[in-house]
């Protein structure tokens, strides 16, 4: 049974003026994988709806998840402002994370912009130091090549620990670093093949890396974000439109929080 | 301090082991929070509106947080009746619990064709949704006109097997009046309150935050709304009520069933907690153990005046 949880913060910093990261130990990091999600639950009894934050790293030897999300609310502030030791109620893992077994073998390139950037971090290290545990997952085998292109305003998050690893192309909306651009034109920059893709970020960047992997026939997989009230998949608040009907529902809806958050980008009528 | 206490409650012939069950829409058909709890822990299982056909429902933003509440306006999304017969029914047989089948409708047509299809199915009792208001036709146009309430309580009491209660909305001048009306078509009990219906705007955008414009408004907000309206139709009206209305816990479904409620039905406060209504009936429990009240019926209506 799953069940009402207790994440422990172990540790807590803030990495820009308004982007938080901390580590939490929680029961089920061990079966939880990249382009997952956990809801968390505010001790504010005011704000009744969980707030679902992606998981960005993963270090199952600890049973510890890594979450870096963007002040953006009052609920945020809240969890932005948990110390070392506290206690915060969450339910997870969520939803149905990125298709890792895919790229066993493959040439992936995985493409984010902004707060799109964290899962990508856990794409990587689940990729190359924990292979996924989840239960039913077989050993994953590592992709042939990894390769980053990343998208940012100007702060540049996360980078040092996702370059450690893979090539990283890096776009900034002000020029401040990499190319003066986005993340397609990150893309741009990138001289090595690949032939499948990842992406998370905002519904426009999405759209445009949708075109862009059509026109090279490339498969490309996005994590979708819409406002979500349960994140179980029970209230049907976080719906994305589709182009073929839900098996059970039969409309072009599917559930952010349980079909998805990650979808192969044809399914999506909202990026065509 | 008492070791045994009756928790059941019977409505319209229908015994339920407690008298807490899910609000519609908020528990789907149960699967989701099936893995969180075993759903033989409730009174009733009350499923999300089904439709005689799929309903696509509202475009998105379909909810948002509020200051102790959340609006919704999903607009009634669901698989429609013959897919909800084939897949959800089957799962819910599995528990030792009662199913109410929550069925809605854009005219009086809908709600007779999916009443029809229900009638030879294990379905414990109908809760008909004349108070939904995130559609356009039907829902709520039913729930806020007295005449139109009772003829389609009427016609769809004529063709029921099942018992039937009848959802009523709180967005009216006068529940009493829309209670008397209902029990007048023949509704074998009514449940209250749906949604308040509200608005929010984002002051940066200057646009509404969800896609429909308005909202139902549900959780702790609209508690003390709904037990006021629980109490007021209680006294209107015969037949059992059924109170719902940000139920938290099972110090809110006291509250109601004092107020006069023979049922509690938890919704939203699910989303902050998932074993929410697990936990209201054992809650119940222990509070009748802990005062030495032999039978939870034994409150019903109780308030002292």
């Amino acid at each position: 049974m799953k069940s009402l949880e207790k994440a422990r913060i172990i540790s807590r910093e803030m990495l820009t003026d308004d982007i938080c990261s901390f580590w939490a130990e929680v029961p089920f990091a061990v079966t939880a994988r990249a382009g997952q999600f956990v809801s968390f639950y505010l001790a504010d009894p005011s704000r009744i709806l969980p707030r679902p934050i992606s998981i960005c790293d993963i270090n199952r030897r600890l049973c510890a998840l890594r979450f870096v999300f963007r002040i953006v609310g009052e609920g945020t502030r809240q969890l932005a402002q948990l110390r070392t030791g506290d206690l915060v109620d969450c339910i997870g893992p969520l939803g149905n994370g990125y298709p890792l077994e895919e790229a066993s073998g493959k040439r992936l390139l995985l493409a984010a912009g902004g707060l799109g950037v964290p899962p990508m971090l856990g794409c990587v290290r689940d990729l190359y130091d924990e292979p996924c545990a989840a239960e039913g997952d077989s050993f994953v085998k590592p992709p042939k090549a990894v390769m980053c292109a990343l998208g940012y305003r100007h702060d540049l998050f996360l980078y040092d620990e996702i370059s450690e690893n893979t090539a990283v192309s890096i776009a900034t909306d002000d020029g401040s670093s990499g190319v003066h651009g986005t993340v397609i034109d990150a893309i741009r920059e990138i001289r090595l093949p690949y032939d499948l893709i990842f992406a998370c970020g905002p519904k426009p960047m999405l759209k445009a890396l949708a075109a862009f992997a059509r026109e090279k026939e490339i498969p490309l997989y996005v994590s979708m974000e819409e406002r979500m009230a349960c994140g179980v998949g029970t209230c049907l608040g976080c719906v994305c439109e589709t182009t073929e009907p839900d098996p059970h529902y039969h409309v072009n809806f599917r559930r952010v929080c349980k079909d998805g958050p990650v979808f192969r980008a044809e399914e999506l009528a909202e990026l065509h | 301090m008492l070791n045994k206490v009756d928790t059941s409650v019977t409505i319209a012939g229908v015994t339920l082991k407690n008298p807490v069950m899910t609000a519609s829409g908020t528990f789907g058909s149960g699967k989701e929070y099936g893995e969180f709890f075993d759903l033989s822990r409730l009174g009733a299982v009350v499923t999300k509106g089904i439709a005689p056909v799929p309903w696509k429902g509202n475009p998105t933003i379909r909810v948002a947080e509020t200051p102790s509440g959340m609006l919704n306006a999903i607009g009634l999304m669901g698989p429609g009746v013959d897919t909800f017969i084939e897949e959800d029914l089957p799962f819910l047989a599995q528990f030792d619990t009662k199913t109410i089948v929550n069925v809605c409708g854009h005219c009086e047509e809908d709600y007779l064709a999916v009443v029809e299809k229900l009638a030879d199915t294990r379905a414990d009792m109908l809760e008909i949704n004349i108070s939904c208001p995130n559609v356009k036709e039907g829902g709520i146009a039913f729930g806020t006109d007295p005449k139109k309430a009772e003829a389609v309580t009427a016609a769809v009491k004529k063709i029921a097997k099942q018992p039937i209660i009848v959802k009523l909305s709180p967005n009216v001048t006068d529940i009493r009046e829309i209670a008397r009306a209902v029990e007048n078509g023949g509704a074998d009990a009514v449940s209250l309150i749906n949604t308040i219906t509200g608005m929010k705007i984002d002051v940066r955008s200057r646009r509404f935050v969800l896609a429909n414009r308005t909202g139902g408004l549900s959780g702790p907000a609209i508690h003390p709304v709904a037990v006021r309206m629980v109490y007021e139709a209680a006294h209107a009206v015969k037949i059992p009520v059924i109170g719902m209305g940000g139920v938290t816990n099972a110090e809110d479904a006291l509250e109601m069933i004092l107020a006069g409620a023979s049922a509690v039905a938890v919704g939203s406060a699910t989303f902050r907690n998932p074993l929410a209504a697990a936990e209201t009936a054992d809650g119940i429990e222990a509070f009748l153990k802990e005062n030495e009240i032999a039978s939870v019926r034994e409150l019903i209506g109780a308030v002292r005046e």
